[in-house]
């Protein structure tokens, strides 16, 4: 992750995130990096917790209805 | 059981003497009761009977309330006959559904007396709609059938995910079961995405509807969880739920099922077969998301400890490892090399001076030897011992060869000096 171009945070889903956020966090207490990629480890997981709790916090349950084939957005009749 | 003793009124004042007929009629002597005695012992009658103390009555409910005390009176009736019933609250609180004027049903309960209006009734303490007793038997028979055939059997059961992403709903789209199971997955994992396979939940067409409804769903979303579920209802209006049909879809279904059907004492096919029971709709939406927002939020800032406390221990490490490095560097240091030399030198030095001084103490030995040899040497040491040095024109003289009569010679003895005269050479 870290050899590659991270990808942009603010793209990732939940569940990216948070992965990579677990993978950052085993990388920094296996303390192997070097200080330098450690610090830009530290900033990604900062910026990966801000992400995930933003996308909580905003987070809204997505309901589709199955009506024939397609789901289709669900709306309440009420 | 309790006995009731009988007051009888003059019971055994049997009448000493004979009397005419008419008088018979006048002083009537044989037993009397009292109302209360009688009603009580018609009550005793009635309660010691063991068939009245657990029957099942079928009938039409007619002027039915429901006063304020929340007891339930009505009465049950057919084209012969008419029977009161009365059901207090407790009981009536239990009911599963709301006894109306009219309705043909089965009660439960005990016989008895009551006796302030002499009126017997039945003490009911569970009603059914009529025909639910039928239907009862029928759900013991499938139950049996495929409980042998192993479809309710745990090991089949399937573990719930944790963090479901995509949970499937099957249920009326107007239902308030939907309403409530969508509230609690907004409150609880808003993250997760819900797919909703609407379908009847009663009547005729419910079962092929809630079959397909499954199918489709895991079909053509593949679903982490389903929820497979209804609000309350009679035994008759979560029937659809009894139906192998539908248990055998739930026991087909790739995702693992959560039935959330009726209240908590309402038990249905469907709820032994799915992967996880829920007492009611609700609680299947809760069941479904073991993890909920708050925890994810928990886990968030254990994280953020955990990241902190990790580059708090790096920089530790780091400095702890540069502290072994600077003291390395001081120990090859030529800073080094030179205090070491400075701290020989200033050795050397000490030592030095040591010798000087010896060497010193020495060169003062020998001088004070040579002192003394020289003291040793000096004339007037020899003059102390009495000798006198003699010199002519300030000449030592050694020889008489040196002197003729009538020299000048210059004396020195231990204490001062004199001139002479040479009176004779011979």
């Amino acid at each position: 992750m870290a050899k590659n171009e991270p990808k942009p945070i603010k793209g990732l889903t939940y569940e990216a995130a948070f992965a990579e956020l677990e993978t950052i966090v085993a990388a920094l207490e296996s303390g192997e990096k070097p200080l330098e990629a450690s610090m830009l480890l530290f900033e990604r997981g900062q910026a990966l917790i801000k992400h995930c709790a933003e996308l909580l916090d905003k987070a809204e349950l997505k309901v589709q209805t199955l009506t024939g084939d397609v789901p289709v957005e669900f709306k309440e009749n009420e | 059981m309790l006995k009731v003793k009988f007051r009888m009124v003059d019971r055994h004042s049997e009448p000493e003497y004979s009397l005419g007929m008419e008088q018979m009629a006048l002083f009537d002597v044989s037993p009397r009761w009292t109302v209360t005695d009688l009603t009580r012992h018609l009550r005793q009658l009635l309660e010691t009977d063991q068939e009245l103390q657990d029957v099942w009555v079928q009938g039409e409910i007619s002027n039915l309330s429901r006063p304020s005390s929340g007891h339930v009176y009505f009465t049950l009736k057919d084209s012969g006959a008419a029977l009161r019933c009365v059901m207090w609250k407790t009981e009536a609180a239990r009911l599963r559904f709301a006894p109306q004027d009219g309705a043909a049903i089965e009660a439960h309960g005990r016989i008895g007396i009551y006796e302030v209006a002499g009126q017997y009734q039945l003490y009911a303490d569970n009603l059914r709609p009529l025909g639910e007793g039928a239907l009862y038997q029928e759900f013991l028979r499938l139950k049996a059938l495929l409980e042998a055939e192993g479809l309710f059997d745990l090991s089949r059961k399937r573990p719930i995910p944790e963090l479901p992403r995509r949970i499937g709903i099957v249920t009326s789209p107007t239902g308030a079961a939907l309403r409530d199971m969508l509230q609690t997955l907004q409150r609880r994992m808003p993250l997760a995405e819900v797919v909703l396979a609407p379908a009847p939940v009663q009547g005729d067409e419910a079962p092929t509807a809630l079959v397909k409804a499954l199918r489709m769903l895991n079909e053509t979303t593949a679903p982490d969880v389903i929820l497979l579920g209804r609000g309350g209802g009679s035994i008759e209006d979560l029937w659809a739920f009894n139906d192998e049909r539908v248990v055998r879809a739930v026991t087909e279904s790739k995702a693992p099922v959560i039935s959330g059907v009726g209240h908590e004492t309402d038990f249905t096919l469907v709820d032994f077969a799915a992967d996880l029971r829920a007492p009611t709709p609700t609680a299947a939406a809760e069941l479904a998301t073991p993890v909920t927002v708050l925890d994810l939020r928990q886990t968030l800032i254990e994280m953020g400890i955990i990241l902190q406390g990790s580059l708090r221990a790096l920089f530790e490490r780091q400095q702890a490892l540069l502290e072994g490095q600077q003291r390395g560097l001081r120990y090859s240091s030529p800073l080094r090399r030179i205090e070491i030399e400075r701290q020989r030198l200033d050795e050397l030095s000490r030592r030095g001076n040591a010798m000087q001084v010896h060497r010193m103490e020495l060169a003062h030995a020998r001088l004070k030897g040579l002192e003394n040899r020289l003291a040793a040497l000096s004339p007037q040491a020899v003059l102390q011992r009495g000798y006198a040095l003699v010199t002519k024109n300030e000449r030592v003289v050694f020889s008489r060869s040196q002197v003729r009569e009538g020299d000048a010679l210059h004396v020195r003895v231990r204490d001062g000096e004199f001139d002479a005269y040479v009176s004779g050479n011979g």
